[in-house]
């Protein structure tokens, strides 16, 4: 369903598919994220993704030409999973499709087969394989599916049980990532995080070129997934297809329970509550204070956001965890809108939203930025939360925009940027009254050096 | 060096002074070599994006439109339609039934919405599958708006960026000849591949303009629809970049008999030896034109020469990294880091045709690497063989650079600092100052290493780490 009256689509609010299962690829440990299509798609979200991280970001191509689009792309495809064996010596190929090869009709997981079968005498690494037709969803519905490709395709079945848990963060920064990490650390808890970007996405600076960045999520660790004691997904709305969680639910029986983003106090409460009941543990101190230095925060600085009027656009669950942040800190959402479809987004932000907003925000899903500019135009809003595509429509209105998530392509450091977790929402509250203070400043003719 | 070069890719790297000179190029692009080009699309797009009163809609799924949303720095005098994404973000349900409903729908409703000079349809990979027939769309659309509306065969799959190149330029053809050129004078010219990147076609139009040429059309920066329409009028055709308008040049040639000269605006020698050759050509109708541009090109340099200096100084001996789309650029940036007292120990091109590569080995010092179309394996390898201090390319190129403590300058289509012109060599100077010169190299494990430079780390972790 789309919420909108136009046929056309200008300065869209969502990505291709397969950039998102492109992206979660980058997160297993040894993988190559190998797109099934023409070459261009790869070189594009090559350079869309970079520019967001500032890391190397190798996608391999099948580059299919004419010739491949006629009589089909198989032989590419195997001849291009050989070439990134030789060359990268890759753990892990994630294949997504992209539109050309969906439409061609390439039956990806047959030609594998055949491939495995074929090329039997080699050591081969192990191949995800995803259905990601741009046509057909967005980078977040590429994302889960990757994801549960990957827990369905690679977990073992015969796994013995653990008492480690298994994490589905969803889209988020590799500094969230690194903060949820240290989290389970601290509760005692083994985690699996699929994927994990934190280094993959956000590594130091190196001697030699690594042909597959470390880190990420550890091949023996996502073959264990199957036995885990339960798994945290993240996401209250997640994408069209069966999340990993439930994947991992119903074939392994392994417990899902299901989060929003940990944005704000009542998402991070949620979470830590579960760890709680997983561990056994009690919420060690460090967060206990975590937790009240932001409450502190909070009174200290309400005065300065308090019935400030927010568009919030972005990622479906993205924007439902920031609509429960905002909401909490005195901010009024007054549109909440996403560039996905079917995602059931009204109930999932009215939610968010509880009693603490005057009115419910308007929600507009499968919407493109030209629609979000018809409708905020009229709600004067008082600034912009989302990630960077958003800009040219703050300085129109002449509003600070809070940049989060991704991408963020016209400022510096969107992968340090923390969102989750106290620490997440304390750094969001300090930018967002900081943006608002500064805004004063800056338009008031007598210059405040004392605010 | 055996090890980051795949077999099927041998020909297609040559070392200067190892034996003759046989290159490889103008091939499709190895699968799973993840190679640095893109697609017969964004060539298309690359060309006609500039085009700021036209309206560019992407006809397929949102990825094509949306990657190349607003990424350039492609800078408009006047309307800025050129800077809006739009696409008609095919849905499944108009892959198997069609597109061309939703096509024609998208186009009627943002030509009554925006009123463009023209529409450029960009047929995606998925377009040329399903078959929607785009020409016939474009045609009733015409009709019906009174503007031209355009098909751009640019699926992606049917061949590299060169093929999209082509295909843009079919496109424009389209346009000439259908303006008016009775007020055009005969010392006129059109600037052929230059996308006012940072407004660098500003700069190149005001040293024409100083030496009595008058500019028609720019192809494609700060580009007018209009002014396209009477690109035959112009006396001359200044082509610059090594292939994206290169067909518009001889379908011009070709139809309306004008003669074109290839140009680069980069550098000192290439930039002045662009404006002496429009001088040339011109010459028996304006007899002072030659006096003007050397006048012209002595006062720019005696502006720039002494600036220069203070940065050759520092920079003196420094190696450099050349990787760019056209291998045009490249010429011209060797000749750059010449005036630079820098040594490119490593150029190649996504594109270059053979006669390409030939010149760039005749240009080169030895031991060069040359590449053609090449990747993030060979080209880290390289850099770090021949001890680069600093590379030049675009921004897939940048991470390589800086994940091994390697200074860098983006030469690319998103770039914002004009490098074109006399000014631009002066830019060029000074970015590649402010890299190559910065104090945080030798933070890096690179530089951290070498001997008579302070670590700041325990002799036995620098042993650990060598």
């Amino acid at each position: 369903m789309k919420d909108a009256p136009f046929v056309s689509t200008t300065n869209a609010c969502k990505l291709c598919t397969p950039l998102g299962a492109a992206l979660a690829f980058r997160g297993i440990e040894g993988a190559i994220p190998f797109l099934h299509g023409s070459q261009g798609c790869a070189t594009y979200m090559r350079r869309y993704i970079i520019s967001h991280f500032r890391e190397p970001m190798d996608i391999a191509s099948s580059a299919l030409g004419e010739k491949q689009a006629v009589f089909g792309g198989g032989p590419n495809l195997k001849k291009g999973i050989l070439n990134v064996m030789e060359k990268y010596g890759a753990a892990v190929v994630g294949v997504a499709s992209t539109c050309l090869t969906e439409t061609i009709g390439d039956d990806v997981p047959r030609l594998l087969y055949e491939f495995r079968k074929e090329f039997a005498d080699l050591p081969l690494p192990e191949i995800v394989s995803v259905a990601t037709p741009s046509y057909s969803g967005t980078h977040m519905d590429g994302w889960h599916a990757a994801v549960a490709a990957t827990a369905g395709q690679l977990a073992d079945p015969e796994a013995p049980k653990h008492d480690g848990i298994n994490v589905l963060p969803g889209l988020i920064s590799p500094e969230d990532i690194r903060h949820l990490r240290d989290i389970f650390e601290d509760f005692g808890l083994t985690a699996t995080i699929l994927p994990d970007i934190s280094d993959t996405m956000d590594g130091p600076a190196l001697l030699d070129y690594e042909k597959i960045p470390s880190g990420g999520t550890p091949l023996a660790d996502i073959h264990a997934m199957s036995g885990a004691r339960a798994t945290l997904e993240f996401g209250r709305v997640l994408g069209l297809a069966e999340s990993a969680g439930h994947v991992l639910s119903r074939r392994f029986g392994v417990p899902c329970i299901s989060l929003g983003l940990p944005m704000g106090i009542r998402e991070t409460d949620a979470l830590f509550t579960a760890l709680e009941e997983v561990s056994g543990r009690p919420t060690p101190s460090r967060y206990v204070r975590e937790r009240g230095r932001y409450v502190d925060a909070l009174v200290d600085g309400h005065k300065y956001v308090s019935g400030k009027r927010a568009v919030v656009y972005g990622e479906e669950d993205l924007v439902v965890g920031l609509t429960a942040f905002l909401a909490e800190i005195g901010v009024h959402p007054v549109l909440v809108a996403t560039g996905g479809r079917d995602k059931r987004l009204k109930a999932a932000i009215a939610e968010a939203c509880g009693d603490m907003v005057p009115e419910l925000p308007s929600i507009r899903e499968g919407v493109d930025f030209f629609d979000i500019a018809a409708e905020a135009g009229e709600l004067s809003p008082d600034l912009m939360v989302g990630h960077s595509k958003g800009y040219r429509y703050a300085r129109e209105w002449n509003v600070p925009l809070i940049r989060v998530g991704f991408p963020i392509h016209d400022r510096f450091g969107g992968q340090r940027l923390r969102h989750v977790a106290y620490g997440g929402a304390q750094a969001m509250f300090d930018r967002i009254v900081n943006a608002v203070l500064g805004r004063k400043q800056d338009v008031s003719p007598v210059g405040y050096g004392y605010l | 060096m055996e090890h980051a070069i795949l077999e099927e890719r041998k020909d297609q790297v040559h070392v200067k002074g190892s034996g003759p000179f046989a290159m490889a190029c103008n091939r499709d692009s190895l699968a799973g070599a993840v190679s640095q080009r893109a697609c017969v699309f964004c060539g298309s797009r690359v060309v006609l994006y500039p085009i700021a009163d036209a309206l560019h809609l992407v006809h397929g799924p949102i990825g094509c439109a949306v990657y190349t949303w607003d990424i350039r720095g492609a800078l408009s005098s006047g309307p800025e339609l050129h800077r809006l994404s739009f696409s008609t973000d095919l849905q499944e349900r108009d892959v198997i039934f069609g597109g061309e409903k939703k096509l024609k729908a998208a186009l009627l409703e943002l030509i009554a919405r925006h009123s463009p000079k023209a529409a450029f349809v960009y047929a995606t990979c998925i377009v040329g599958i399903i078959g929607d027939d785009v020409g016939a769309v474009c045609r009733q659309v015409a009709e019906e708006t009174g503007i031209p509306v355009i098909p751009v065969q640019s699926e992606g799959f049917k061949g590299n960026k060169r093929e999209g190149y082509m295909a843009a330029c079919r496109a424009m053809f389209q346009l000439v000849g259908t303006g008016d050129v009775s007020d055009v004078p005969k010392v006129s010219i059109n600037i052929l591949g230059d996308f006012n990147l940072a407004g660098e076609i500003w700069i190149i139009r005001e040293y024409f303009e100083r030496m009595g040429v008058h500019v028609v059309a720019n192809i494609t920066g700060d580009g007018r629809v209009d002014d396209i329409r009477r690109a035959h009028g112009a006396g001359l055709n200044v082509v610059q970049c090594s292939g994206a308008t290169m067909e518009l040049a001889r379908m011009l040639q070709d139809t309306y008999d004008i003669p074109f000269i290839r140009a680069s605006y980069l550098g000192i020698e290439d930039m002045a030896d662009s404006l002496y050759a429009v001088a040339e050509h011109f010459k028996a109708r304006d007899p002072g034109i030659v006096a003007r541009t050397k006048a012209l090109v002595r006062e720019e340099l005696s502006k720039l020469l002494p600036e220069l200096k203070k940065y050759r100084k520092a920079l003196e001996g420094k190696k450099a990294a050349i990787y760019v789309g056209g291998a045009f650029k490249a010429f011209s940036l060797i000749k750059a880091f010449k005036h630079l007292g820098m040594r490119v120990v490593l150029v190649g091109s996504q594109t270059g045709t053979a006669e390409d590569y030939e010149e760039l080995a005749a240009i080169c010092d030895p031991d060069t690497v040359i590449v053609d179309d090449s990747n993030p394996l060979e080209l880290s390898h390289f850099i770090k063989e021949k001890d680069v201090d600093v590379f030049v390319g675009g921004v897939k190129e940048r991470p390589i650079a800086f994940k091994l403590g390697v200074g860098f300058c983006d030469h690319n289509h998103e770039r914002k600092e004009a490098l074109e012109g006399f000014v631009g060599m002066l830019n060029f100077a000074k970015e590649i100052h402010a890299s190559v010169t910065s104090p945080v190299w030798r933070f890096v494990p690179r530089r951290e290493m070498r001997p008579g430079i302070p670590t700041g780390m325990p002799p036995e972790a620098q042993e650990v780490r060598s």
